[in-house]
């Protein structure tokens, strides 16, 4: 496995003559730093304009009404404030937050699938890719099959319930419906996670626990699940990122209905750019967008940057 | 190996376990093989309301044929693959430098250049979204595949470089320095030495983003009007406004947008597992 390699330093040593020298570097160092820049400059001009500039310039933005044609209007806070009495707003974020918390589910459920694939039985490997296969499309598909699926007059799900449900066309179930879409995906990534995890557990530790009669859950829970921490972690990590950019399957689900009752920050955001020409107001529900997973991307850079020293 | 390897078990479970396997499978997978047997049903016997009984006659070559002819789908096609491939291979291209880059020397900001990268990674892209479209409207390359291209590689190219850095990092340095011991510039370093050793990582890395970017639908959505930029993704969903009830025609969209994806991912899954646990683990 890749991850088995330890991690030895490739940063060439600092030569303490060089160090001692200080800004006169000897000339292999020189072109060596220069070396280094040149094969950075190409992705950092790119990451530069499409990325970083982007994102100061929708915070600023942000202070401004803005049609996107006329000139711009400085506004201060206005955008804010008129976000913050938007009853949409609290639509969007309380469905960000169903979002979240039911996208949770996808780790266990892929815990689950894993567990129940681990097996060296024959055809297992074809299994395995088939259950994965659903993280591979694209989210327009996957939402598309669920819509018909869900459809109250011939859906699969009228089918199976002897009577159908308008689930997309229900301010109460629209969200559960998309949501449970979006699961499905997200479960099998989860599982091929797990699945991963669970071939680099250590078997002489299970072994070990297995002479002292541990057995099922608690096996599970006192000595597989801490081995697989790295796999939870990371499970949760895509879980959480992907809950919060939710676009593809409500825009062609509900497109953010019936009535703005199943629109997310990012659905709503797009919608007042694109329906109403609101670039400034937009812009606003993009940047506490970007504050809330800024909270989470800290966490995660800290514990990148951590793991460096 | 946990579970209890299946040979340990009862050969009662171990039979009921076989045979809830494909069971499992079937269950998991209804919606797909839903959609592709409806791909293959005939309008009639939709318009009769059999949507769900096994078809009893069988229209593949019409559906089909009717999905590419009757809208652009060819045409969309055409344009996920333009946009597509010149994504893949630009935004491998710059982040096998900059990973390269970042792993091999030191120097100062290497690690705040570096976690700029990845944040930009997590950033939500909606906030990119409007000053994005701007730029290119104001380059006058909206609505092109150029735009989508582009925007694309940029993105990408974080992803990526995390990825290819760490790869690299994990390298013996001692080849590095043999080679410049031998005489090599930087860039027959980068060149001869390293780029023939991280060629699982490009193949895993080409997969994964290749899937990204083909599946995408928000940036197709934000840079393209109408069809003449417009990838698959748009493509398909625009299938479903045009008929709202012809669910054969909008099956055989969806299963020939699927299709590139899914190939690649089963011709080289290895790779692709690889790439999405090998980013994974390292955060």
């Amino acid at each position: 496995m890749i991850d088995s390699v330890p991690d030895t330093p490739l940063h060439q040593p600092m030569a303490p003559a060089a160090k001692a020298a200080g800004k006169r570097l000897s000339p292999s160092a020189r072109r060596q730093r220069r070396a280094a820049w040149l094969f950075l400059a190409p992705a950092c001009v790119m990451v530069a304009l499409f990325v970083l500039y982007p994102i100061l310039k929708s915070i600023s933005l942000s202070f401004y009404s803005w049609d996107g044609m006329t000139d711009k209007t400085f506004v201060g806070l206005a955008n804010y404030i008129e976000l913050f009495h938007a009853p949409t707003f609290y639509t969007a974020l309380k469905n960000n937050l169903l979002w979240l918390l039911l996208f949770l589910l996808a780790p266990p459920m892929g815990l689950a699938i894993a567990l129940y694939l681990n097996q060296a039985v024959a055809g297992i490997r074809l299994v395995k890719s088939l259950f994965f296969a659903p993280f591979v499309l694209s989210g327009v598909v996957v939402g598309l099959i669920f819509s018909w699926f869900y459809d109250p007059t011939f859906g699969l799900l009228a089918l199976i319930l002897g009577h159908g449900i308008p689930v997309l066309g229900d301010a109460h179930y629209v969200t559960f419906g998309i949501v449970f879409a979006a699961l499905w995906p997200q479960t099998a990534y989860c599982m091929i996670l797990y699945l991963t995890g669970l071939t680099g557990l250590n078997a002489d530790q299970i072994e070990a626990a297995r002479m002292e009669g541990a057995r099922g859950w608690a096996l599970l829970w006192h000595v597989v699940l801490p081995q697989l921490r790295p796999t939870t972690f990371m499970a949760m990590v895509v879980t959480i990122i992907g809950a919060l950019r939710s676009f593809d399957l409500i825009s062609v689900m509900s497109s953010g209905g019936p009535f703005e009752s199943s629109t997310v920050l990012a659905y709503y955001m797009y919608d007042q750019a694109i329906k109403y020409y609101r670039y400034g107001y937009s812009a606003a529900i993009a940047v506490v967008l970007f504050a809330i997973m800024l909270v989470y991307i800290a966490w995660h850079l800290r514990r990148l940057l951590r793991n460096e020293h | 190996m946990f579970p209890m390897p299946i040979d340990h078990w009862k050969p009662v479970n171990r039979r009921l376990y076989k045979l809830t396997l494909p069971l499992a499978l079937l269950v998991w997978l209804l919606p797909l093989i839903a959609v592709m047997v409806t791909s293959i049903r005939s309008t009639e016997e939709l318009t009769e309301g059999n949507y769900w009984g096994w078809p009893k006659h069988f229209a593949l070559f019409a559906n089909y044929h009717e999905a590419l002819t009757t809208s652009p789908m060819l045409h969309y096609f055409f344009n996920s693959v333009m946009i597509t491939v010149p994504a893949v291979i630009g935004a491998i291209a710059l982040a096998a430098m900059a990973g390269f880059s970042l792993a091999v020397y030191q120097f100062r900001g290497n690690l705040a250049l570096f976690a700029t990268f990845v944040g930009g990674n997590f950033v939500p892209i909606q906030i990119l979204m409007i000053p994005v479209r701007d730029l290119f409207l104001q380059m006058g390359l909206y609505n092109t595949l150029w735009a989508l291209m582009l925007f694309h590689i940029a993105f990408q190219t974080g992803f990526c470089t995390l990825f290819l850095r760490n790869f690299i990092k994990q390298l013996p340095y001692e080849l590095i320095e043999a080679g410049r011991i031998e005489g090599a510039g930087e860039w027959a370093i980068f060149w001869r030495i390293i780029l023939p050793l991280i060629r699982p990582a490009l193949a895993a890395l080409s997969i994964l983003v290749f899937t990204f970017v083909w599946n995408d639908y928000f940036w197709a959505l934000c840079l393209t009007q109408g069809d003449d930029a417009a990838p698959l993704t748009v493509g398909v969903a625009a299938l479903r406004g045009q008929w709202v009830t012809a669910w054969n025609l909008v099956s055989a969209g969806s299963i020939l947008a699927a299709l590139p994806s899914v190939m690649m991912f089963f011709a080289m899954q290895r790779h692709f597992v690889a790439g999405l646990t090998f980013g994974a683990t390292k955060g």
